[in-house]
């Protein structure tokens, strides 16, 4: 299809998109109105829970089975992304001793504030995670922040020690476990009291989400630094991307 | 102009689209695919808001009616669920691009005959 086609196109179907929207915009409650009947069950429902956060109530205890589908949704995705991402034929992966990642090729204040800030955002993360049912927070949220902490070490230009830190087969069994330990848990969760349930529940999110993003961005890392086309088939352009600091 | 919430949601999901439509490089859809459902979480929030109401979190103070109005947990449980899965599926997106560029030497979808590899 031609781009003008495609625009062509795009606009009528915008049109009748927008049209009916606000048609259906029109006729919704207003804008922060009084009524809003299943928020006032869910808060009603978590305080008799004893669950101070309500929205963790809501995801880990009256919805739980959907987060439940939510974290498989996460561990396919991340496997299929892994799977993805594996060197094939005609490439290799060589070690990454070989490279110069090496700590002096970042200016020194980024270097220090990397390895600083490395201690505190991972106890933040953990505690998250450890308060999510008690205040903002939760497994996702913290989680993130958790696979977020190990890769300062890359802003730091230590490419190496970030290596050194997260063995890939390690955190790929850690996620498995974790999402299989969620899913024990959900199902034993019934006959449980919400205030233990809860905190498990968002330790084995926390887990989860945590080995998966260190995972994902592992692999990206994989193939953005350490993967190298070799062989006479190797057609030029056909990589993704190199690391720019490195020499052809 | 109380709608105007729900109208942005809607702008930021058509803006998304019309990015995909136009795209002249992968990497650039999946970023647009993900500006299409921010539109969603803006939706969701807006319809759990509610005038004069704070977050639905009672550590500190006891839960409604004593403590005041709150907003509502479930669409933003469900924003929370819409966000883990974005990320996921906009990582999954990243790798096929990945594959694809490995394969084809290229990113641009009009380069691209058919989606076989």
């Amino acid at each position: 299809m031609k781009a003008r086609t495609r625009v062509t196109l795009f606009g009528s179907g915008a049109a009748g998109t927008a049209a009916l929207f606000t048609a259906g915009a029109l006729g919704l409650p207003a804008f922060g109105g009084a009524l809003h009947p299943y928020a006032d069950r869910a808060v009603r429902q978590a305080a008799a829970q004893g669950t101070p956060n309500a929205v963790a109530s809501v995801t880990f205890d009256q919805r739980a089975f959907d987060t439940l589908g939510e974290e498989l949704i996460l561990l396919s995705a991340a496997v299929a992304a892994v799977v993805l991402l594996r060197a094939v034929r005609q490439e290799e992966q060589d070690a990454g001793g070989s490279h110069r990642h090496g700590p002096a090729e970042v200016p020194d204040a980024l270097r220090t504030i990397g390895y600083l800030l490395l201690p505190v955002t991972l106890a933040a993360g953990v505690y998250i995670v450890a308060h999510g049912h008690q205040s903002p927070g939760g497994g996702f949220q913290g989680g993130v922040v958790l696979g977020t902490a190990i890769h300062l070490l890359y802003l730091a230009g230590d490419y190496p020690a970030l290596r050194r830190l997260r063995p890939i087969p390690l955190f790929e069994t850690a996620e498995a476990v974790a999402a299989a330990a969620f899913v024990v848990l959900a199902l034993a969760a019934a006959g449980w009291a919400a205030t233990g349930r809860v905190p498990a529940l968002n330790g084995a999110v926390g887990t989860e989400v945590g080995c998966a993003l260190v995972l994902l961005l592992g692999k990206f890392f994989e193939q953005a630094l350490l993967v190298r086309e070799t062989g006479p088939a190797a057609r030029p352009g056909a990589r993704a991307a190199g690391d720019p600091r490195e020499p052809p | 102009m109380s709608v105007l919430p729900y109208l942005t949601a809607g702008w930021i999901m058509l803006v998304g689209v019309y990015g995909i439509v136009t795209s002249r490089d992968l990497i650039h859809a999946v970023v647009c695919l993900s500006v299409t459902q921010s539109g969603t979480y803006v939706l969701l929030l807006a319809i759990g808001y509610r005038s004069g109401a704070t977050a639905p979190v009672f550590s500190d103070r006891p839960p409604p009616p004593a403590g005041g109005p709150v907003t509502d947990p479930v669409v933003q449980a469900m924003a929370l669920t819409d966000i883990v899965v974005g990320a996921t599926v906009t990582a999954l997106l990243l790798a096929l691009a990945v594959q694809v560029a490995r394969r084809r030497g290229t990113l641009d979808p009009g380069a691209l005959r058919s989606l076989e590899s």
